[in-house]
């Protein structure tokens, strides 16, 4: 293929110009909706809203507050428990999902598809269903421990055991999205290496684990932190399952802002909250993209 | 790998992918049986479809379907356009300042409308538009990773193609649009499928700027119509849970492998 060559009609001065009006109108709403809101946000930080409704400038205190404000190391904690809980598991489930699909398996198709479905639903719908599953005593959890003449238990409901609750559905709901990107990083695997491994007498986990998993490991490290982003952004579950509770024992960062913005309407403290998100999401970002350009050069 | 572990892997495999399917199954049973079957799963319970009926009565999800299909419609339908021309722009032209713009338009990839809540309601409040569709849809219509995805593309078309509609007389405007739309047919596909999948299912934003039945979508009506205090029959729920996923899970049946590789695209940006 040829090398690109920029396009050029008209006089240069037409030509400077041109490329501006097509970015425009993607540029106007890039700018209200991500760069002002930004930069509002942080601005915001340094102020409060007094009860007449007038802003004051605070300096720094809204982040003095954050820092000794105990339900926002609660809300950070439990974004990790959160992350380390359905991170690692789902990982291995989608790796091990993408080896048995990429097998000569009777009904392949069908049990990728079982493996995938869940990703494609509303998480809205998700928690509908799981709410159910934990329901005490009517619940499916609470009935199967009945036929074990266990008794019922408040699951979601108890701050020992929600987190999981929700850790065990939202690895049900991503593991099968992340198999999608192992499936394809085998599909790429040279077919020899298995053939020579076979011809030394590797058996399948020694073959596994020093050659598939290693080649793997680009892979794992982008699903990784993908997943960590992700964690980051999904709360749709906590409004309909726990509301954050019992004591915000289920609730995350990005849930407490929405608390903090629409029902306690403390605008300045959710953009201070929202400052912690941001640092958060750009640092994964960054490791995102570091690790995206290392493996364009490997190419 | 011996014959034993394979069979062994194979049992295992089905088992998993049956047990991923529990929560689906459940939402289905529990949708087309009457409530007393709700907990209890006997095969020979009668199947009813009185449980959609009385979703559909209790609750205007015809009105909330009208809503998602013109959101989802009128997100992707910006979206197509205003990220076509921007990465032309990007793709085709040399121009002072085009890699910072760029890199402005990726910061969209690691700070999505998502988690910018707070200061897009008040964007959106400041606009007059709250609780309207158009409200929905404003963070979302400039997608950086629909510019990305169609630069990628553009780059990617021959120059010799570009320069036979040129000697034509095609104006820029003409050659995108017969030269680098058509040729980016697949991408337009993925890209679409990714915007359709999110923003049908997408829940946090629709919900704070939504207070009506006229706006609210799908996501929003069903967390509405499933709160603990309207006393609604599980049955009923889940029947309206079903309703709000099916669409999209048949489109998903259908084109399983569009979906698939659509996903995948979306993920590896």
């Amino acid at each position: 293929m040829t090398k690109p060559s920029p396009e050029r009609w008209g006089s240069p001065l037409w030509m400077s110009v041109y490329p501006w009006l097509l970015l425009l109108p993607a540029a106007v709403l890039l700018i209200a909706f991500t760069h002002y809101p930004i930069l509002a946000t942080l601005y915001e930080t340094f102020f409060v809203t007094r009860r007449n409704g007038q802003s004051t400038f605070i300096g720094m205190d809204n982040y003095r507050a954050m820092l000794e404000d105990p339900v926002f190391w609660q809300v950070l904690h439990n974004n990790a428990v959160f992350a380390l809980g359905t991170i690692p598991t789902s990982i291995a489930l989608a790796l091990v999902m993408a080896l048995w699909v990429n097998r000569n398996l009777r009904g392949r198709a069908f049990v990728r598809l079982a493996y995938f479905t869940p990703t494609i639903l509303p998480m809205i719908a998700v928690a509908n269903i799981w709410l159910f599953f934990y329901t005490p005593d009517y619940g499916l959890l609470d009935q199967l421990r009945g036929l074990f003449g266990l008794a019922g238990h408040n699951w979601l409901g108890d701050q020992r055991t929600v987190m999981a609750c929700l850790i065990v559905m939202v690895i049900w709901k991503e593991a099968g999205f992340f198999m999608i990107f192992y499936l394809a990083a085998l599909q790429q695997m040279p077919p020899e290496l298995e053939e020579a491994a076979a011809v030394e007498g590797a058996g399948t986990w020694h073959f596994f684990r020093r050659v598939t998993f290693p080649l793997l490991m680009p892979t794992t490290l982008f699903v990784a932190v993908n997943a960590v982003i992700n964690s980051f952004k999904l709360v749709d579950h906590l409004v309909i399952m726990t509301k954050g509770g019992p004591n915000n024992a289920s609730s995350l960062l990005l849930y407490y802002i929405y608390e903090v913005a629409f029902t306690f309407q403390d605008r300045p403290y959710a953009a201070t909250l929202t400052m912690t998100l941001l640092l958060i999401l750009v640092v994964a970002a960054l490791i995102k993209f570091a690790y995206l350009e290392r493996r364009i050069h490997y190419q | 790998m011996t014959r034993r572990n394979g069979t062994l892997a194979s049992v295992a495999a089905w088992f998993l992918a049956l047990v991923w399917l529990v929560p689906l199954a459940y939402a289905f049973w529990s949708a087309m049986h009457p409530a007393a079957y709700a907990t209890s799963f006997n095969p020979l319970a009668p199947l009813t479809f009185e449980n959609f009926v009385r979703a559909w009565q209790q609750a205007p999800f015809a009105r909330y379907y009208v809503n998602t299909l013109m959101l989802v419609s009128l997100i992707l339908a910006t979206q197509l356009v205003l990220c076509t021309l921007a990465a032309y722009a990007f793709a085709r032209f040399t121009f002072r300042g085009r890699d910072l713009a760029f890199f402005l338009v990726l910061l969209q990839l690691m700070i999505m409308p998502d988690v910018l809540i707070v200061e897009n309601y008040r964007m959106v409040s400041a606009l007059g538009v709250l609780d309207t569709i158009p409200a929905i849809a404003l963070p979302y219509m400039a997608s950086a990773f629909g510019i990305f995805l169609l630069r990628q593309t553009f780059k990617s078309v021959p120059n010799e193609l570009v320069d036979a509609a040129r000697i034509e007389g095609a104006s820029a405007i003409q050659i995108l649009w017969r030269v680098y739309v058509p040729l980016g047919k697949s991408t337009y596909i993925a890209f679409g499928l990714v915007s359709v999948s999110y923003h049908w299912n997408n829940f946090l934003w629709p919900l704070i700027v939504t207070n009506s039945v006229n706006s609210r979508p799908l996501t929003v009506g069903l967390a509405v119509f499933g709160a603990p205090e309207t006393g609604v029959d599980w049955s009923v729920i889940t029947a309206a849970t079903v309703m709000t996923m099916l669409p999209l899970l048949v489109a998903f049946l259908l084109f399983q492998r569009q979906f698939v590789q659509s996903f995948m695209r979306a993920g590896l940006r």
